[in-house]
């Protein structure tokens, strides 16, 4: 007798159903999966686990699925910070876990970067921007660290199966547009709940023209889409990417959405976007640059996971090169990882960075989560980050807004909020247009 | 109708808008702090009397995508720490949705949450998948499943697991010594 066929699967069905030890899962059940990477940090991680492991007298189920950053309390600024890194480091040392970075940057960075994430895997993140791993063809997302100590003993979480809504995009960005700007369209045109919890799949010529970190921003900021994941099926830009990081990568091409896999979708042409900016306070307050051009802002930074990688440098140096930030502008630069930051060191990213007047802080979630170096009193921020939530850089009386490395970097010149569309011929003649 | 005595009681509302974000919920600068530092500063950029005046037993009346944001639970362990008995609204971020129950906080999807007022009185009846209001008359609200109701009623998924391995550990002790795992 031959087997059913199998229905036709959306990328998230399928890896699902990998995960749960089924051929096939439907939208809506809710099935049990098995985990095979827990990645957490020391805010979410350690400090939590740690006492509540021992309440229970359990242990981890598997050391080397699990995957240790500390990338919020770095570098340690008081007492507080101090103790709370010292217990991860303890900690670590004490299970021994094999896979720890401390101060090598932001968790969504590194643990990619160190060939954790490979497609078809199913993991979880201790952290909300972990659906940045969905760039890999991976199912991931975040959980809280209650259901993190869940994971870490049982290695198993639950799930309800969930629908996909397909974002298609055709055409090319201009110069001076790029993933960002992308992202923040859709939360604006969707808000932050457009999601509503079921998985995103970013598709289309565009989206298979990026580069892999260009990638990473689409799946790391479906967070603010109020998705459960981001994901984009993996292809050759993938492999050769995970390749470079000593990965091994098994075929990939199981990994997609079927033909005639039921789904909703949105299409949107990428000839046609402008720049983006959001307003304080909500990622969903999206709209064209020229709606904000002119505000005068006080302090331009370009960080996180969401804006600091090395693509990202490289594009605010494109439009940085040869220019100075206006005198009343604060330029701080804190690199996504110190493997990206090392790279933009040796291609001279970093000298035309502080050769625009550049701070250079840690390459840690700092300012951006309002742990670290948090931004203080009533200034205007121009950001690259994910989020301007009420408060969260720091400051309930600062008002931070959201663009991408590109516009943050022309408006750190003209202390205004800029168009970089106007500084399209140098971003070309630099090559670093998407 | 329920008989327990902890779903007789009344409830008294607090009402927020949309879009309570994990950031006002449980703020990054005190993060650092364990949840009895934390909870009392949920909630006050929006109210900054809420968390000195809340009672045992209250509950929150939120418009559409309360949590969005962070993963941190603490943004629903600290409205446990302040013990409201359950948060009423029309839709939830996913990720504070599994974390709220992780931390056995009840949360009520309720599409018409916007007719409940400040300050008044709720009866809840989550098994019927209903509340109770003396103004608007009984709301319905979208059925929790059984798996999260036995979460909020174990107190989290972190009695759960301990009840888990007790029950494991039984299991291992009344085999034979040879057949036993270390733990």
């Amino acid at each position: 007798m031959s087997p059913l066929p199998t229905p036709a699967s959306t990328l998230a069905q399928k890896l699902i159903a990998r995960a749960a030890g089924r051929n096939h899962v439907m939208p809506g059940e809710i099935v049990n999966c098995q985990v095979d990477l827990a990645m957490f940090h020391d805010s979410s991680g350690p400090r939590r686990l740690k006492p509540m492991l021992e309440e229970l007298g359990a242990t981890i189920w598997d050391r080397s699925r699990v995957v240790l950053v500390l990338d919020h309390y770095v570098p340690e600024r008081d007492d507080e910070s101090r103790r709370i890194v010292k217990i991860a480091r303890d900690w670590a040392r004490e299970q021994a876990l094999p896979h720890v970075y401390d101060g090598q940057g932001i968790c969504h960075v590194v643990v990619p970067q160190g060939g954790h994430i490979r497609p078809g895997m199913f993991c979880v993140g201790g952290d909300s921007h972990s659906p940045t791993g969905g760039a890999f063809g991976a199912y991931m997302f975040g959980i809280g660290s209650t259901e993190m100590l869940g994971v870490v003993v049982t290695g198993e979480i639950w799930l309800r199966v969930p629908q996909t809504i397909q974002m298609v995009w055709q055409g090319r960005l201009a110069a001076g547009v790029c993933a960002k700007d992308m992202m923040l369209h859709m939360i604006g045109r969707f808000g932050m709940n457009g999601g509503q919890y079921q998985a995103i799949e970013f598709a289309g010529d565009t989206v298979l023209g990026l580069s892999m970190q260009e990638r990473m921003t689409l799946s790391n900021m479906s967070a603010e889409l109020g998705s459960q994941v981001g994901l984009i099926a993996p292809d050759a830009t993938t492999r050769a990417w995970l390749r470079a990081t000593g990965a091994e990568v098994a075929d990939t091409e199981h990994w997609c959405t079927d033909q005639g896999a039921a789904l909703t979708r949105h299409d949107f042409n990428a000839s046609t976007l402008a720049p983006q900016v959001a307003a304080p306070h909500s990622p969903a307050n999206a709209g064209d640059v020229t709606q904000w051009a002119g505000l005068p802002i006080d302090v331009a930074y370009i960080g996180a996971c969401t804006g600091a990688k090395l693509d990202d440098l490289r594009a605010a140096a494109g439009v940085l090169r040869g220019q100075r930030a206006a005198a009343s502008v604060k330029l701080i630069v804190a690199p996504a990882s110190q493997h990206d930051q090392r790279l933009a060191e040796q291609e001279g990213v970093m000298q035309v960075l502080r050769d625009a007047g550049a701070q250079v802080a840690a390459t840690a979630c700092g300012a951006c989560a309002g742990y670290g170096d948090a931004l203080v009193g009533g200034s205007t921020v121009l950001s690259t980050t994910a989020r301007n939530f009420k408060g969260r850089m720091g400051s309930a009386e600062a008002q931070v807004y959201l663009a991408s490395p590109y516009t943050v970097a022309a408006s750190a010149i003209s202390g205004r909020i800029s168009d970089p569309r106007a500084f399209a011929t140098v971003i070309d003649a630099n090559g670093v247009a998407a | 109708m329920s008989g327990s005595v902890r779903e007789a009681q009344e409830h008294r509302v607090w009402r927020f808008g949309a879009d309570i974000d994990t950031d006002v919920l449980a703020p990054g600068a005190y993060m650092k702090l364990g949840i009895e530092g934390i909870a009392p500063h949920c909630l006050e950029s929006v109210r900054p009397e809420f968390a000195g005046s809340v009672q045992r037993g209250d509950v929150i009346v939120a418009g559409p995508n309360f949590g969005i944001g962070s993963s941190r639970e603490q943004a629903a362990a600290a409205l446990v720490h302040l013990g409201l008995a359950a948060v009423i609204a029309p839709s939830y971020n996913g990720l504070y949705f599994r974390n709220a129950f992780n931390v056995g906080l009840l949360l009520l999807t309720c599409p018409q949450a916007d007719l409940l007022q400040e300050n008044e009185r709720l009866m809840l009846e989550p098994q019927e998948s209903s509340i109770i209001s003396a103004l608007s008359g009984r709301l319905a609200c979208e059925p929790v499943p059984d798996f999260l109701m036995a979460m909020v009623q174990a107190g989290g998924l972190f009695n759960q697991l301990r009840q888990r391995l007790a029950t494991q550990a039984a299991k291992v002790t009344n085999t034979p010594p040879h057949t036993s795992s270390p733990r």
